[in-house]
């Protein structure tokens, strides 16, 4: 069915282009192909430098495609099965960010789940946005929070019919996923747009034994991270949009925050990476997953260990597993996630992407090879030998339902005061509070905080987590808003 | 017509040897794999370009790896040789009676395969009936044994390319696991001269401290390697190398070898000073 030529990266092909013109160059970066900054160019290469270069005609302009990144966008949509895709260069949280302005005005609702990506709690307070919360299922035993349930979608749909669009994490950096179609097609029954935050998941439309894509599902918009499964550059990310978007409208929305300066570096690895995934992504993905199904049946012989995958599939918060993620549980083994990523790190040489209260990730992709693999087993195996212990009083993750009173602008542009810890109980929040691990936000701009969230906070710092996000860095106080004090309902 | 190997000691550093006549070529999944002939040291095995033995000089190299440990431990039953798919340790191991069973895992069948059809005079060590050989990373074998043999020999190539594994701490902990409670283990230790060799052994020897109560460092001279001062690792459980060595047990075997004599056992832990500081350093 294709109808466009998939070998081809028209961002490619005219950057060298314009290398055989041997342009002269009046025009920035003032670095002129390198020429200007011998250390730099000594650093990353003269070919790099050569192609980071400005916006000019023969290159189109990404405010404002008309020519080889149009192009580039319209081959991108089809390998995508998107109606128009566009190159982003402000990382996925851009794209998640225009996702949410582009449906979202002042004062109008947004249906997402409570472990939302800070860059959305962000663009609420800057659009002025109200969110309503769902909270995730968890699992308690793996301590991970799980996908939406469907019915608990549908109680905020139906609380809040006034409310505009949906948001779906999917799939979840753990690899679960929700039941997309169902809360597409439940959604769009009540009038709401459906956005995902797919920044885990552009191998999703490249293998087809993994999970349903979020434009299989007929969600409105996706945010897919090209840099993590996709082997672009760090900061290049694909925003999709389906049928029923203006294509226009979103490109305003985009070209409010996104640089005027598109890095060619980043626009061409974007262009390079889904001319790699289109020819060869069945493939790369097949080896992924052969490498993680090998590391996940090897890491579970060990014993106490707990590589997850599909079993844990429950038809509803778990409706789905991305059997590219290799999570281990190291509860069993009486460590938290955190300390085996430590030690890992630290004694082994070994860089997993993150460790939670009871989890670590390891991020296996392409460039990985088999005796890697066994190293990371093997490190795991030694691990548990000289460091199990007894499952003493693990800290577990816990959502603590938030009570949104005013909506996250409105809370985060009032008057404000600085209160010691102590005394902010019953009091509007005015800023945003990240626990990390588990990464879990704790308080937005215009939520209640009760007492439950303090001793929650307290407890996290006394744990050691690392807590972001508020003006006072040591979080020994928080902003609130000036004289609104609850009635103290709990 | 000359015809020259040449590999790269050092960025500025280059051992040259004629060539005669090359005698096989093959790309592994893992490595290059070079057999030549020449004039000065026999035949010659090179993986990915770098000398892992040749005819003339591997007597030192295989001798030193195998008969100091061996005049150590009262009772070798069980032994595991990872890596060496040359034959050469396993030829050595194989003249022990007492040597109920011999292990070898190797990451690559064509190495054995090219050193049996090309390099007989190491190879001949596999026609042992007590020799068993695994095609298996090294590090995933080991991994599985719980007290399970008397002597580990790891007989490794650099601690770059397919060897990478057997230089990590994981596998030196995964190599104590699998030995029993007074089990020895050997290994290739790199060289102290050159910076980045001198860089691989204090890692290689950092991380065999943090894994075994006992753990020294000996010596030989090896023509062919760069620098030709070359350095083994002994870890042990229990014995001590020079304490427990066992002279009077030793030879009553009657082995007769080129190098290895039970003077130069001990002489070959008397460390010069600059490399008992590196290895004091990382200690």
């Amino acid at each position: 069915m294709s109808m466009l030529d998939q070998s081809r990266a028209p961002i490619l092909e005219a950057l060298e282009e314009m290398k055989r013109n041997r342009l002269v160059p009046f025009d920035v970066p003032g670095h002129k192909h390198g020429r200007g900054n011998p250390d730099l160019t000594r650093f990353l290469g003269e070919q790099c430098l050569a192609v980071d270069v400005n916006s000019m005609k023969m290159l189109d302009n990404l405010c404002h495609p008309v020519s080889v990144i149009k192009e580039a966008e319209e081959i991108a949509a089809e390998a995508f099965g998107a109606a128009h895709a566009y190159f982003m260069v402000g990382g996925t949280t851009s794209a998640v960010q225009s996702m949410v302005l582009s449906v979202c005005k002042r004062g109008e609702k947004i249906i997402l789940p409570r472990n939302v990506h800070r860059s959305v709690i962000h663009i609420m307070i800057l659009c002025g946005a109200v969110p309503v919360y769902v909270n995730p299922d968890m699992n308690h035993a793996l301590g991970i929070a799980l996908g939406m349930r469907l019915s608990e979608v549908e109680r905020a749909i139906t609380e809040n019919p006034d409310a505009k669009a949906v948001l779906v994490n999917n799939p979840t950096y753990y690899g679960i996923c929700s039941n997309l179609e169902g809360i597409t097609r439940l959604a769009h029954a009540h009038g709401m747009k459906v956005l995902v935050d797919e920044a885990h998941g552009t191998q999703f439309y490249f293998d087809r034994d993994l999970p349903m894509t979020a434009m299989e599902a007929g969600a409105d918009m996706a945010a897919v991270s090209m840099h993590k499964s996709g082997g672009s550059l760090t900061q290049s990310s694909l925003l999709l949009i389906g049928p029923d978007m203006s294509e226009g409208l979103v490109r305003q929305m985009i070209n409010m925050t996104q640089t005027t300066s598109g890095s060619y570096l980043l626009l061409s690895s974007l262009d390079i990476s889904r001319r790699n995934l289109a020819l060869h992504g069945q493939e790369i993905f097949d080896k992924v997953k052969e490498l993680v199904e090998y590391a996940r049946r090897e890491i579970n012989q060990i014993g106490d260990y707990y590589a997850y995958s599909r079993e844990l599939a429950n038809g509803d918060s778990v409706y789905d597993f991305d059997i590219t993620k290799l999570s281990v549980n190291t509860l069993s083994v009486g460590l938290a996630g955190i300390e085996v990523y430590d030690l890992l790190r630290d004694e082994y040489d070994i860089q997993t992407e993150f460790g939670d209260l009871g989890n670590i990730l390891a991020y296996v992709s392409v460039g990985d090879r088999p005796r890697d693999i066994e190293r990371l087993v093997s490190a795991l195996a030694e691990i548990r030998r000289l460091y199990k212990r007894d499952r003493g009083s693990l800290m577990t993750a816990e959502y603590i339902s938030p009570k949104v009173l005013y909506s996250p602008q409105d809370a985060f542009y009032s008057d404000k005061q600085s209160l010691p810890l102590s005394m902010c109980e019953n009091m509007v929040c005015a800023e945003f509070v990240m626990c990390y691990p588990p990464g879990i936000p704790i308080l937005a701009p215009g939520e209640l905080i009760t007492r439950d969230i303090l001793e929650y906070v307290v407890y996290a710092k006394e744990k050691g987590c690392s807590l972001t996000g508020p003006e006072d860095m040591e979080i020994r106080r928080l902003n609130v808003m000036k004289g609104i004090r609850s009635a103290g309902n709990n | 017509m000359e015809l020259w190997f040449t590999e790269k000691h050092t960025e500025n550093v280059k051992f040259s040897i004629q060539v005669d006549r090359q005698l096989y070529a093959s790309q592994s999944e893992f490595q290059r794999i070079d057999i030549f002939s020449s004039k000065e040291f026999g035949r010659f095995l090179t993986l990915d370009g770098y000398m892992m033995l040749t005819e003339k000089d591997e007597f030192i190299y295989h001798e030193m790896m195998v008969h100091v440990p061996m005049a150590v431990h009262p009772c070798v039953r069980k032994a595991l040789v990872i890596g060496g798919g040359d034959g050469g340790t396993v030829r050595e191991l194989a003249r022990y009676k007492a040597v109920e069973e011999i292990d070898l895992v190797e990451i690559a069948e064509e190495v054995v395969a090219a050193c049996r059809q090309y390099l007989p005079q190491t190879a001949c060590g596999f026609d042992d009936g007590r020799v068993h050989v695994y095609y298996e990373d090294g590090l995933k074998f080991v991994r599985r044994f719980e007290n399970a043999y008397d002597l580990i020999l790891v007989d490794s190539t650099d601690p770059f390319g397919p060897g990478e594994g057997l230089f990590t701490k994981e596998f030196y902990g995964n190599c104590y696991k699998a030995l029993r409670a007074d089990g020895i283990m050997v290994n290739q230790h790199e060289s102290p001269f050159y910076p980045n060799d001198a860089m691989a052994m204090q890692r290689a020897h950092k991380r065999i401290v943090e894994s075994f109560p006992i753990s020294r460092v000996y010596q030989a001279h090896i023509p062919t390697y760069p620098s030709g001062h070359w350095l083994f690792g002994f870890a042990s459980k229990k014995y001590r190398p020079l304490e427990d060595q066992d002279v009077t047990r030793w030879k009553e075997l009657g082995i007769r070898t080129k190098y290895y004599n039970e003077q130069l056992h001990k002489g070959a832990f008397a460390l010069p000073n600059y490399v008992e500081e590196l290895l004091e350093k990382v200690e």
